[in-house]
């Protein structure tokens, strides 16, 4: 009889197993083309830039005929006015420009100039480009030209390090006065940690007094934690304005109360970018914790208790390893909402307090360096999972289990 | 009574497809500019007469002023608007990059009747407005009498704030530093001069708060967040006259430069934009902006119907015009994106 039954149950078994996933087949695919696609196609732009090579298809026919580094012969020159002109009647000088300017600072306005000059077919020879545009007499230049046009490029991730490619074909740090990014992603790391802790300190304390609670106080205690959850955060960091600013309500009160004796600056500072977020961050932190702490018998530290155990014995080796999945979640949750801050530290924060997503903003909305927007973000990208797979593979933390 | 409804409902249906599928009666043209008191003056001044005048739909937005917001529909081949108000610096990026039009200004007006270097391949003038200093007489005892003092954090401790942009302050710099007005972007055009005037800049960062629209700045002065900051000077102005606020404008040394207008590519409504252009750039209707925010005009003759009550609060005025320095719009389209990249640099460190 069971030699019949067994093979039944496992065929059983593994329709089981596909049901639930050709239930969440439609979504699966909504997330894949509305969320997955895009993503991918804008980090691929962190490696993948063509505009050169696309530019210039006589240029690197004739560079390969040229032998040797350092500034080609004549017909590259050639090559290139013919490439400039062509370009420019296409209209796609200006996106050539811009690319060689990235890795050439100062090449765009030569460049711009040379194509003029070229498509009014006058000083197409090396001599006459070379005046019109100093930067191609140089050898650095023609470096940045021919790694240019390789269309994959490691450029713009190294730059998200404050690394680039040295003339002599190593990779070194770039010069001081343009390394910003491993300052910014630290300073980013900084906040994300503080305004975590914050919250825990404030988060565990009141989620033991709410599981204590009688329901109905407790709900209401949640919902006075949840109200301005509910509530937009562009909303809320504006009512941190008010509260913060230097003629504002936080400052009439501790003048008034005596305890400074000068008005504190709190606008466009961290600290009160810092309290702002982790006023906003709060519910994250909490409602974890809470689920976790409702759980958890009380009787089992009163056991503790009962063998002997001193209150924080039984706190620290019966209480706390069991809220501590619901502890990780929340910092969890909150420190990775917190590397993506970007209104916050806007309206809030002074210049040295911008995060990482202010700078990516600034890149894909004023710079219109795409390319370097999605170096960032897939820096920032990768951290964060990285930063997930390390928690949940080494803390035995599954927040897919925790909701 | 199913069967009714269900019919009325069909009707309906039918009725509202065929209306979204015939072209709405009304014309429309939609503007984008960057908003505060100065969008309201170019409503009070332009957009509705116009409206009026041709019998269309005037639709408006506001944005910051960046380019990125521009090519993204220009990429996407969704405009949804025919006119952007920009920067002069942002003209000759975006003319570039082909994101705005090339003008015909054979619909649009004589370029010779713009002041010089205000009509643009791929913008025209709006106003001429002035780069300032200012201050709540009520907070600073002692006036300033120059932009130049807001480096002098001596004489006038405290918060002050600034554009969070290269453009002027770096002007500004040098000149506190000592640098002739005559030769400002000549210096500021080498490496050393770059490094000079962000030295200077160095002096006072950490007093520095740094603004990004042009409404902030009255902010920042209401809420004593800030001592003293640079301006646009028809924002203070409308803070003064609208609101009663006890600001003063610092005239020396102001910077001072253009707004733009311009049609991006792909615009739907070509013809209306153009005609648009053209209407604004009539002498008497040119000079009307003056009246609701004291912004001069570019067109040299429009001059004679500015209002006079209107005349001595504009940056050309006789009074204003001692020691100034005009924008180099040519400097920033060279020199602005490389500039911007070492100003941000430079703020997060």
């Amino acid at each position: 009889m069971s030699s019949i039954a067994l093979p039944k149950i496992g065929t059983t078994d593994r329709w089981d197993g596909l049901r639930p996933l050709a239930l969440a087949a439609p979504l699966l695919l909504l997330l894949l083309f509305s969320f997955g696609a895009p993503i991918v196609a804008l980090l691929s732009r962190a490696v993948y830039e063509p505009t050169i090579a696309n530019a210039l298809p006589h240029t690197i026919a004739a560079l390969r005929q040229d032998s040797g580094a350092g500034v080609p012969g004549e017909p590259v020159f050639l090559a290139l006015a013919a490439d400039l002109k062509q370009a420019q009647a296409a209209g796609a000088v200006y996106e050539f420009a811009k690319a060689l300017n990235t890795r050439l600072p100062g090449a765009r306005s030569q460049v711009l100039r040379v194509a003029r000059i070229a498509t009014q077919d006058q000083a197409t020879g090396k001599e006459a480009m070379i005046k019109a545009a100093p930067l191609l007499g140089e050898e650095q230049s023609w470096a940045a030209i021919r790694t240019g046009t390789n269309r994959f490029t490691s450029f713009y991730l190294l730059s998200a390090f404050d690394l680039r490619w040295t003339e002599r074909g190593t990779i070194g740090a770039v010069p001081a006065d343009q390394a910003v990014f491993l300052r910014v992603f630290g300073r980013t790391f900084l906040i994300a940690t503080i305004v975590t802790l914050a919250t825990l300190a404030l988060a565990f304390p009141l989620a033991f007094v709410i599981t204590n609670l009688r329901p109905a106080v407790a709900g209401m205690v949640l919902v006075l934690v949840l109200l301005p959850f509910w509530t937009s955060i562009l909303v809320r960091t504006a009512a941190w304005t008010v509260i913060l600013q230097k003629f504002g309500l936080l400052n009439d009160l501790l003048l008034w109360l005596g305890l400074t004796s000068d008005r504190l600056e709190l606008m466009y500072s961290r600290t009160g970018l810092i309290i702002a977020m982790t006023h906003i961050q709060l519910p994250f932190t909490l409602l974890p914790i809470y689920s976790v702490m409702r759980s958890v018998k009380p009787s089992l530290v009163r056991a503790a208790q009962s063998l002997g155990a001193r209150p924080f014995t039984a706190f620290w080796r019966v209480y706390l390893p069991q809220v501590m999945p619901g502890v990780l979640a929340g910092c969890l949750l909150t420190f990775i909402l917190c590397l993506g801050y970007y209104i916050t530290p806007v309206l809030i924060g002074g210049a040295s307090d911008q995060l990482i997503s202010n700078f990516i903003a600034n890149y894909v909305n004023v710079e219109l360096n795409w390319e370097m927007a999605a170096a960032l973000s897939f820096v920032l990208l990768a951290s964060t999972l990285g930063l997930y797979v390390t928690l949940t593979r080494y803390l035995g933390l599954d927040l897919f289990k925790m909701g | 009574m199913k069967r009714v409804s269900r019919t009325t409902l069909l009707a309906l249906a039918s009725a509202a497809i065929v209306g979204q599928l015939q072209p709405a009666s009304a014309e429309e043209l939609t503007v984008m500019a960057t908003g505060g008191a100065w969008q309201a003056a170019l409503r009070q001044a332009w957009f509705e007469p116009f409206a009026k005048k041709m019998g269309i739909k005037f639709n408006e937005q506001e944005y910051t002023g960046e380019l990125g917001k521009i090519k993204a529909m220009v990429e996407t081949g969704n405009v949804p608007i025919d006119l952007v108000t920009v920067e002069t610096s942002t003209v000759l990026q975006g003319c570039d990059a082909g994101v705005l039009i090339r003008l015909d200004y054979s619909k649009v007006a004589d370029r010779s009747r713009f002041l010089p270097g205000t009509a643009l391949d791929c913008g025209v003038g709006i106003d001429v407005y002035g780069d300032v200093l200012a201050y709540d007489t009520t907070v600073l005892k002692e006036a300033p009498t120059s932009v130049l003092d807001i480096f002098d954090t001596k004489k006038f401790p405290g918060k002050r704030a600034m554009r969070k942009a290269p453009a002027q302050n770096l002007e500004w710099a040098l000149m506190a530093d000592g640098v002739p007005i005559a030769d400002i972007y000549k210096v500021l055009g080498t490496l050393a001069g770059v490094d000079r005037a962000f030295k200077k800049l160095d002096t006072i960062k950490k007093d520095i708060v740094w603004w990004d629209a042009g409404a902030q700045p009255p902010q920042l002065l209401a809420s004593k967040e800030v001592v003293m900051t640079t301006a646009w000077n028809g924002r203070i102005q409308n803070a003064i006259d609208q609101d009663k606020r006890p600001f003063a404008i610092v005239w020396d040394n102001q910077i001072v430069e253009y707004d733009m207008i311009a049609i991006p590519k792909s615009a739907k409504n070509l013809d209306l934009a153009y005609k648009y252009l053209a209407y604004a750039a009539d002498p008497e209707v040119g000079a009307r902006l003056g009246r609701f925010i004291p912004y001069g005009p570019v067109l040299t003759d429009a001059t004679p119907f500015v209002p006079k009550e209107v005349l001595p609060k504009l940056p050309t005025a006789p009074d204003h015009m001692k020691s100034y320095l005009v924008g180099d719009v040519e400097f920033w389209g060279d020199h602005g994106e490389d500039l911007v990249k070492r100003f941000n640099a430079w703020l997060a460190q």
